[in-house]
């Protein structure tokens, strides 16, 4: 496994709500088959960056965007992109378990079927794999037919996850997918993102230093809409270049 | 509150106290009197109506004889025309309103929002005979010159399309009451809508699906016991709606499945023939049908209102566990 790789690429990429600008400048390249995380304190661009990849923000009314983010090459703002396409390549897992109330079973099967990726027969192993993948399976494979908004937060989250690993990602971006868990059910989390970075680059947005620095690979530090700083976690947490970065990890401000 | 309190009390407290308790009460009676109405309404109909009730037992829902010289009533024609206008209606109705809901909710743009719902809504405004008159006037001939015939070329040879169109008809009367009921179904779906969470439309968006999959895979199913709720409440709109149908309908104690006869319905069968109603036999089978019609509509409207009250709550939803 080549871990240099890098799959996503960001250049001088910037965006602004209306007038206000949000990210300046980012420019980084988020490596294959790794965990990266994006830290930062409340408000910095982590989140904006996060949206970017798969364009969320397409749908937000006023916003607009320079420079260029490229997966695999190609750049996701090409005329013509297909974003349905772009959306499927790219999972994405909110910061409050969003599981549809339908059955377990159709939340799982939900991407599948919407985009035609496999035979009806063939989709029970799938939504069974994708369970597995995401370590729910052994609690929910009895409670298919409940409704996923039964389930408890963290079951709900790892839910969440499953419906994005069906989907058949290449990348998964997480977005404080931990925020409304306890520590349990964080803990689960963290294990499953470390066994899914042997198939998927992951991207997981986090306010945890300590979470940031136990599951990522590499860090990247927000600052005020600035990426001040990225590398592997162990030179970011350990010698970080730059004195806000030292700062913000030693827990001086934050 | 108790008055065995043992502890001495000034007497202004007393007397705030005692205030207190009257404006309480006065309140409290108040809002036990509007309740009270619906029950006292309901006691009234069902005295004025018992005459018809124990001469004519249940039969009187199923038989069509409606002769008040005889003095035989059964109400068959306008239960079946109420149904059969409201069920016409909500037809055409519902798509209409749904598109509009979901239009103003998932793509139209920002500032269009607001008038369009502005403006959809002042339809519920526009008093009953108005409608009425208008349908006389516009709708009728528009129909019998631009929507009959061609009707009438594909469909002729169905039973809903026979007879001559004279203009008042079941199909007159069911356009106008869609087009009555269209804002209020629009206006409670659009809420409906609105109370869908974003993270619903995002969770189905970021899974590669368009706008229209998203709305159809995610946020109708979320809002479907509100959104059922809505076209019930259009029902309940439409079953007791009197004065533009008594306008259109053309008022025959009939029962004809073809959309281009005259029908009736029970609310215009009492606007019509109260003041005709002399005999005591006539009177109280006119109160029967006030009376079916009352219950009718209070359980429609009931039904309505607790589902769309499970989806503005989030009950429907179960999202218990955070």
């Amino acid at each position: 496994m080549n871990e240099t790789t890098a799959v996503l690429e960001s250049r001088a990429y910037i965006f602004w709500y209306g007038p206000a600008q949000a990210l300046h400048d980012i420019s980084c390249a988020i490596p294959t088959n790794a965990i990266t995380a994006l830290i930062g304190p409340s408000g910095c661009g982590k989140t904006t960056f996060l949206r970017s990849i798969n364009r969320m923000h397409d749908l937000t009314p006023g916003v607009r965007h320079s420079g260029d983010i490229q997966l695999d090459a190609e750049s996701i703002f090409a005329p013509g992109t297909d974003v349905v396409a772009l959306r499927q390549r790219v999972g994405m897992v909110f910061q409050r378990p969003n599981p549809f109330p339908k059955p377990v079973y159709d939340n799982v099967a939900y991407g599948p079927r919407l985009n035609v990726l496999a035979p009806p027969r063939e989709l029970p192993d799938r939504v069974e794999r994708a369970l597995r993948q995401a370590a729910l399976w052994d609690e929910v494979k009895d409670r298919l037919r409940e409704p996923g908004t039964a389930l408890s937060g963290g079951q709900q989250q790892r839910l969440c996850i499953a419906r994005a690993l069906a989907n058949e990602p290449e990348m998964l971006l997480l977005d404080e997918p931990c925020s409304a868990l306890d520590p349990i059910a964080t803990q689960r989390i963290e294990e499953l993102l470390v066994e899914l970075k042997q198939t998927y680059t992951i991207v997981i947005v986090t306010h945890n230093m300590q979470q940031a620095a136990r599951v990522s690979d590499y860090t990247g530090f927000f600052y005020v809409g600035h990426l001040v700083e990225f590398g592997t976690t162990q030179q970011v947490f350990t010698r970080p270049t730059d004195e806000r970065t030292e700062a913000y990890i030693t827990g001086r401000f934050g | 509150m108790s008055s065995a309190s043992p502890l001495p009390r000034s007497p202004t407290l007393l007397g705030a106290d005692r205030s207190d308790r009257i404006y309480r009460s006065l309140l409290t009676a108040i809002a036990f009197a509007l309740p009270g109405l619906i029950v006292i309404i309901l006691g009234v109909l069902f005295i004025e109506a018992l005459p018809a009730l124990k001469r004519f037992g249940p039969s009187f829902l199923w038989t069509s004889t409606w002769d008040p010289v005889a003095e035989v009533y059964g109400a068959a024609p306008m239960i079946f025309g109420t149904f059969a206008s409201s069920l016409l209606a909500l037809l055409i109705a519902v798509p209409l309103a749904l598109s509009v809901a979901i239009f103003l909710t998932e793509f139209s743009p920002r500032w269009l929002r607001q008038p369009v719902a502005f403006l959809v809504e002042l339809l519920a405004a526009i008093p009953s005979v108005v409608y009425g008159t208008w349908g006389i006037f516009v709708l009728i001939p528009f129909l019998r010159a631009h929507v009959v015939p061609p009707l009438k070329a594909v469909f002729g040879w169905t039973p809903f399309l026979q007879g001559v169109f004279y203009g008042n008809s079941l199909l007159a009367g069911g356009i106008i009451l869609a087009i009555m009921i269209v804002p209020y179904i629009a206006a409670v779906s659009r809420e409906v809508l609105l109370a869908v969470p974003t993270s619903q439309r995002e969770a189905a968006l970021a899974m590669g699906a368009t706008r229209w999959e998203a709305v159809r895979s995610a946020v109708l199913p979320y809002g479907r016991a509100g959104l059922i709720g809505a076209v019930i409440l259009g029902l309940g709109r439409a079953l007791g709606e009197t004065m533009a149908v008594t306008m259109l309908i053309g008022n025959r104690h009939d029962i004809a499945l073809s959309l281009l006869q005259p029908a009736y319905t029970m609310a215009a069968a009492i606007a019509n023939e109260f003041s005709e109603a002399t005999t005591g036999m006539y009177q109280s089978a006119l109160m029967e049908v006030g009376l079916i019609l009352f219950v009718l509509t209070v359980a429609v409207n009931a039904v309505a209102r607790i589902l769309i009250w499970r989806v503005a709550r989030g009950a429907a939803v179960g999202s218990k566990a955070l």
